[in-house]
């Protein structure tokens, strides 16, 4: 409720039927939106004003004769045919120039890569850097490229009133020029599993140079290779299931004291040295770890080799097991040796 | 003879366990599948009612909140929802009308002693059970896991929804995928063969002189949904037999990761499951017809336009599939095309509700729980037919596409109109089936208490989902939770009407005052029989006569029902008789 | 006259005909009535296996190459036409043996009805030596299929490209630091210096856990690539296992029908060893009679579906 009343006070929350307009379809898809809404008032208050009229006004009473009233009326029966079927043509007419707008993408809009799984999305930029938080510069059209590693996703906005399903083996664009700056939902619209109802992100909508701004530093390429590591852990979607604190997620093992323990897996017992590491973060899923179903989802196109080693740098700085002579500083540049 | 015929009716025809166990008699299948439909009701109610209450806060409040319970909880719900939605779809919405009020009145109101094929009648039956079973125990083995960690030997559980949309059916959802739609697989053998059935009896068992355009709306209405039954059904067996194959075989033909497309078996999914609302909603239309007719004393406004209406619905829906696929990346094009004809599917229903309006007109209304039950049904189905229209535009699709917004429409059609029409077949038939008559008063109550329920329950949906509020979403951001709460009170005053009728129904049966032949004064042939009618239907054949000339009856306040009237001599010199007509009741 | 129980209608009437059903009125009234039925039941049918041919056709229309290389490389047009003839041959002795229903010549029947079951046995053994030869081949259904992604031993790798039209360009690997973005915020995004978007490979394989099978089911020896399917594009070597898929679903289930067509029959075989039909009474045998033509018009069109393409 509290959430709710913050909304309303903020103006987040919208009108009583639609959310704000912050895109610049979106006041073309509120105004059909009203437009049928008033016709459909109208025809529903014309039904049931006759109904309650009829009811009232013939309703049986004893001793009064039943008047005298036709079977049919052709004309009548043909007219309330025609004029619903004009509405209907002129509402069709509206809703498909409205989405040839919101379907086809200008020419030079920005692409930025939304890629979907179970269940995160994560969004990739022209300059190469991916990020788990969606950002839009304002006024800019933006064109997202829709793919997914898994199963059928959705890819929904509601103040941007855009819309599309994320779907396996193709790509789907959906395109939008953001008009209001803020922070809004995404919403993932195509039931996908366990976890679909959290399937949630944000868009941020900010002036242009911030956006550009934000993007520079995007990658954090200049940070040490373990804050680095923590960085991608952060934004490459690992926190979802892998806590760094110990805590126990229910859906992967905790990455604190990982390094140098022993891993039951199913075909016998690891220890979780950097080849370990390197094997299981490269390739997930080939030896399921006792306890634990096997839904890591792929990191191939995620992860390049440095992110990786960057990684492993990080799990080895929480690890009681690592006790340099000198912090942990200098992750291996190249992959291990094969 | 006629002496014993007059207290032996169906039920008592024979006794017995096998009597009813391998019964051939139309009536009695009717009542069997009455009950296993209605058991479906409760069950897919319950876990509506249980959705609901989960649905209370923005978190499962049902269960702790720890990372364990986490999964839990949300294994629970989305079993849960794809419970209610299978259980409805296959076991309730879609047998109930046909199999229940079809079965038992058809053969009747053709002047029959019983429909084309008794035998494949009684398989049908038994089809239905199979399936009911099977697909009971996969989807309530799921939910008795997750929520109580109760594992049935089989009971694997499902949470794909009722769609069972790929690759997530084929390689991610619960183990009892398989096995769930090979039950909803049986299911729709039993609707098939019910419609060969429908459509052969209407050919071949009309009576001399009830030609095409002389036959009851209702008959009109299950011949337009046998139609839909026989061409659609068979499709969705291919689907769910395809299903199968990928989940079990991996053939590749729906993943994309094999060469498959996702998008194909949405195609051949909808191509089925759109005709299926129509199949849901015909019989529906059919019900109401018959009871706004004979409860206002009046015949059939434009019964031409209603009866070619039902074909219209029936043909034209098997055009419009892709509406429900137009944010899955359908071509434009494409997107277009179901856009304009799904505009075209929205007229025949519109008409009917005007015609049924016109009927209404200068009638002579009594306010029957049948009565008022249908007169929900005309305000409900005008909103639900309506925001179709916000869902066939496509510019306004696209934010409400998987919505709220769409789980308020169709539910305003599958339970604001079927299930209202439903209720008021039941209640007009309920006389002729059992020989009793139902407490009135408590069906009025229960009938407004519903339509208050219902509204309160799925109106602020509709907000919701234009707010952007999706579907199938076990938590939800809390800024939605004040429709939530709404909604779930509603949910709960819809099921205490709902067992007020039951009780009213259970009342009756037990202790309803005798019903006469005719206590409504309708003129279809089945009011031309007993209460409750004998084993082979009728005494004496009955006359073919229009079967909305209600001016042929007349009130015997001896029987409390209507009685044939007796001929007026027809005035000299007039050849036909004056519509005006002084009514004593 | 039979002596069979005589039905006493509500009228009183008694009914000599022990095959008329109380509900009708007229023997010819029931048997309008039943092969009405029979024939809707015969559109489900119909409308059942069409969804099979729509998905066909559909597969086919994107990938005609590899429908043609993999019906020329493991169809065998020889036993197909055979399989064809036996059905026709089939048909035409039940036709017959309707006929010989209806002129009350049970021998004739009997003989007919045998000549058929003889040949839907034979159809189904040269579907059997179909099948195990596309055993011994590794181009069995689903995951037995050599050239399907999930196969252990698969040699079918999914292609480089997206089975999309959308363009894929190859960009070197990305850079870190500031991406080239105008940064005046007030001139438009010049998109031309943005480096465009690396590919992005499907990740399937490695998501699919490939079914736990007995190892003598799987492929065994060394798999010899045919030389037309190295000719195939790489997304075309993607859809073969389509093929395989179609082809397994859509003989299948026509055989699953044979089967089920068998099995009647035989039923009316034993009925008429029974005396159980006459020139009154042989609606059963006209109804598994049109049953029994529609599985072999079903075959009529698989069979230059699957077998003849060119």
């Amino acid at each position: 409720m509290n959430a709710m009343l913050n909304n309303l006070a903020s103006g987040a929350w919208g009108g009583f039927w639609m959310p704000p307009e912050g895109s610049a379809m979106a006041g073309e898809v509120d105004w059909l939106f009203f437009f049928i809404y008033w016709i459909c008032v109208f025809f529903f208050l014309l039904v049931l004003v006759l109904l309650v009229a009829f009811a009232w006004k013939y309703r049986y009473r004893e001793g009064q004769p039943m008047l005298d009233a036709p079977k049919h009326n052709t004309a009548l029966e043909l007219t309330w045919t025609f004029i619903p079927t004009l509405i209907v043509i002129v509402i069709f007419f509206y809703g498909f120039k409205g989405y040839m707008n919101l379907a086809v993408p200008p020419p030079d809009a920005y692409e930025v890569d939304v890629t979907a799984r179970m269940w995160s999305y994560s969004f990739r930029y022209p300059n190469g850097e991916q990020s788990n938080e969606l950002h839009i510069p304002v006024n800019t059209p933006v064109v997202f490229v829709l793919s997914s590693d898994d199963v059928i996703h959705g890819f929904y906005m509601p103040v941007f009133r855009i819309k599309k399903d994320i779907v396996p083996g193709r790509y789907n664009k959906i395109w939008v020029q953001a008009t209001r700056l803020g922070t809004w939902d995404i919403f993932c619209t195509q039931y996908c599993g366990q976890d679909h109802s959290s399937m949630r992100s944000h868009v941020v909508v900010e002036p242009r140079a911030v956006f550009v701004d934000w993007l520079g530093k995007l990658g954090g390429g200049s940070l040490p290779p373990v804050e680095r590591g923590k960085y991608l852990w952060d934004t490459r979607g690992c926190q979802q299931c892998h806590s760094v604190d110990g805590a126990a997620t229910g859906k992967a093992p905790t990455w604190k004291d990982l390094f140098m323990s022993h891993v039951q897996t199913q075909d016998g017992m690891h220890v979780a040295d950097e080849d370990y590491l390197h094997e299981v973060i490269t390739h997930p899923n080939v030896h399921p770890i006792a306890g634990y179903q096997p839904i890591m989802p792929p990191t191939e196109g995620l992860l390049n080799e440095k992110d990786v080693g960057d990684i492993i740098a990080y799990i080895k700085s929480i690890s009681k097991n690592y006790h340099p002579a000198l912090p942990a500083a200098a992750a291996p540049t190249t992959g291990p040796s094969k | 003879m006629s002496e014993e015929l007059k207290t032996d009716n169906y039920l008592t025809h024979e006794r017995g366990f096998l009597s009813w166990a391998l019964t051939l008699d139309h009536k009695r299948i009717g009542l069997l599948y009455m009950i296993f439909v209605l058991s479906a009701f409760l069950l897919g109610g319950t876990f509506a009612v249980l959705l609901r209450t989960s649905l209370l806060t923005p978190n499962h409040w049902m269960f702790p909140s720890d990372p364990a319970h986490d999964t839990q909880a949300k294994l629970f719900y989305n079993n849960m929802f794809s419970l209610h939605g299978t259980v409805m779809v296959f076991m309730f919405i879609i047998p109930a009308i046909p199999a229940i009020l079809g079965n038992f009145m058809l053969p009747m109101m053709l002047g029959a002693k019983d429909v084309a094929f008794p035998r494949l009648n009684l398989m049908s039956f038994y089809i239905y059970c199979l399936g009911a079973i099977l697909f009971t125990w996969i989807l309530m083995g799921g939910i008795l896991r997750t929520a109580f960690n109760i594992h049935l030997p089989f009971g694997f559980g499902l949470d794909t929804g009722w769609t069972f949309y790929t690759p997530f059916s084929t390689s991610k959802a619960e183990d009892g995928m398989v096995a769930g739609v090979l039950g909803a697989f049986i299911l729709g053998f039993s609707s098939i063969l019910t419609g060969v059935n429908f459509i052969a009896s209407i050919h071949t068992l009309r009576p001399r002189g009830m030609t095409w355009f002389r036959m009851p709306l209702f008959l009109w209405a299950l011949y337009a949904t046998s139609i839909i039954q026989v061409l659609a059904t068979p499709v969705l067996a291919i689907t769910l037999l395809l299903l199968v194959a990928e989940r079990l075989l991996h053939v590749g033909i729906f993943d994309s990761s094999l060469g498959g497309d996702p998008v194909l078996f949405q195609h051949f999914f909808w191509f089925y499951s759109h005709p299926a609302v129509y199949i849901m909603i015909l019989p529906a239309m059919g019900v109401i017809s018959e009871v706004i007719s004979v409860h206002s004393r009046k015949h059939i406004f434009g019964y031409n336009f209603i009866a070619l209406s039902s074909v219209a619905l029936a043909l034209l829906g098997f055009l419009v599939w892709g509406h429900h696929m137009f944010v899955a990346g359908q071509s434009n094009l494409v997107d277009s095309v179901f856009s304009l004809l799904t505009f075209s599917v929205a007229i025949p229903s519109a008409v009917k509700v005007f015609n049924w309006l016109g009927t209404l007109y200068r009638g002579s209304i009594r306010f029957t729980p049948a009565m008022l039950f249908a007169m929900g049904f005309i305000l409900l189905f005008t909103i639900g037919g309506l925001t179709g229209l916000f869902l066939g535009a496509l510019a306004t699709d696209v934010p409400l596409h998987d919505t709220y917004f769409v789980i308020a429409h169709f539910h305003y059609v599958m339970v604001g109109s079927m299930v209202f029409a439903f209720l008021a077949g039941m209640y007009h038939w309920f006389p002729k089936m059992f020989g009793k008559m139902c407490n009135p008063t408590w069906g009025r109550v229960a009938a407004i208490l519903l339509f208050i329920g219902f509204n309160t329950t799925f109106f602020p949906q509709f907000v919701m989902g234009a707010h952007g509020a999706p579907r199938r979403w076990a938590t939800y951001p809390a800024e939605f939770q004040p429709y939530h709460v709404i909604s779930t009170i509603g949910s709960y005053v819809m099921a205490i009407s709902l067992i007020m009728v039951a009780l009213n129904w259970l009342a009756g049966l037990l202790w309803g005052k005798k019903a006469p032949a005719n206590p409504w004064g309708g003129n279809s042939l089945e009011w031309h029989c007993p209460s409750p009618p004998p084993h082979d239907n009728f005494t004496t054949p009955p006359v073919v006569d229009d079967p909305y000339n209600l001016a042929a009856w007349e009130y015997d306040a001896s029987i409390e029902g209507w009685v044939p009237r007796k001929p007026q001599p027809a005035p000299a010199g007039r050849a036909a008789a004056d519509r005006t007509r002084p009514v004593t009741h | 006259m039979s002596t069979a129980s005589t039905e006493i209608s509500a009228h009183g009437q008694a009914h000599y005909d022990p095959h008329l059903a109380h509900h009708f009125d007229t023997p010819e009234q029931q048997f309008t009535s039943a092969k009405l039925g029979m024939w809707i039941f015969l559109g489900t049918e119909i409308l059942m296996f069409g969804g099979l041919f729509c998905a066909y056709s559909i597969y086919r229309h994107n990938h005609p190459l590899v429908f043609k290389f993999a019906a020329e490389a493991y169809l065998s047009t020889k036993w197909g036409a055979i399989n064809t003839l036996i059905l026709i041959t089939s048909s035409l002795t039940m036709a017959w043996g309707v006929r010989a229903a209806q002129l009350n010549q049970k021998k004739l029947l009997i003989t007919c009805l045998v000549l058929t079951l003889m040949g839907a046995a034979g159809f189904l053994g040269i579907k059997t030596i179909e099948y195990s030869a596309k055993w011994d081949e590794h181009v069995w259904v689903g995951s037995w299929n050599k050239y399907n992604g999930d196969n252990d031993a698969s040699y079918a790798t999914p292609p480089p490209e997206q089975p999309t039209t959308q363009p894929m360009v190859q960009i070197p690997p990305p850079a870190y630091g500031p991406a080239a973005i105008a940064d005046d915020a007030n001139t438009p995004l010049d998109v031309s210096q943005i480096k465009p978007r690396y590919s992005y490979p499907l990740s399937q394989s490695i998501q699919h856990q490939p079914p736990k099978r007995e190892s003598d089911q799987r492929p065994t020896g060394e798999q010899q690539v045919d030389e037309r399917y190295k000719q195939l594009s790489a997304s075309d070597q993607w859809h073969v296992n389509t093929f395989f898929s179609c082809y397994f679903l859509m003989t299948g289930l026509h055989g699953i029908h044979v089967v089920v067509g068998m099995g009647v029959i035989s039923w009316i075989l034993m009925r008429t060893l029974r005396n159980d039909f006459s020139s009154e009474y042989f609606t059963p045998v006209d109804l598994v009679g049109l049953y029994w033509h529609l599985v072999d018009l079903i075959w009529i069109f698989l069979f230059p579906l699957l077998y003849l393409i060119h």
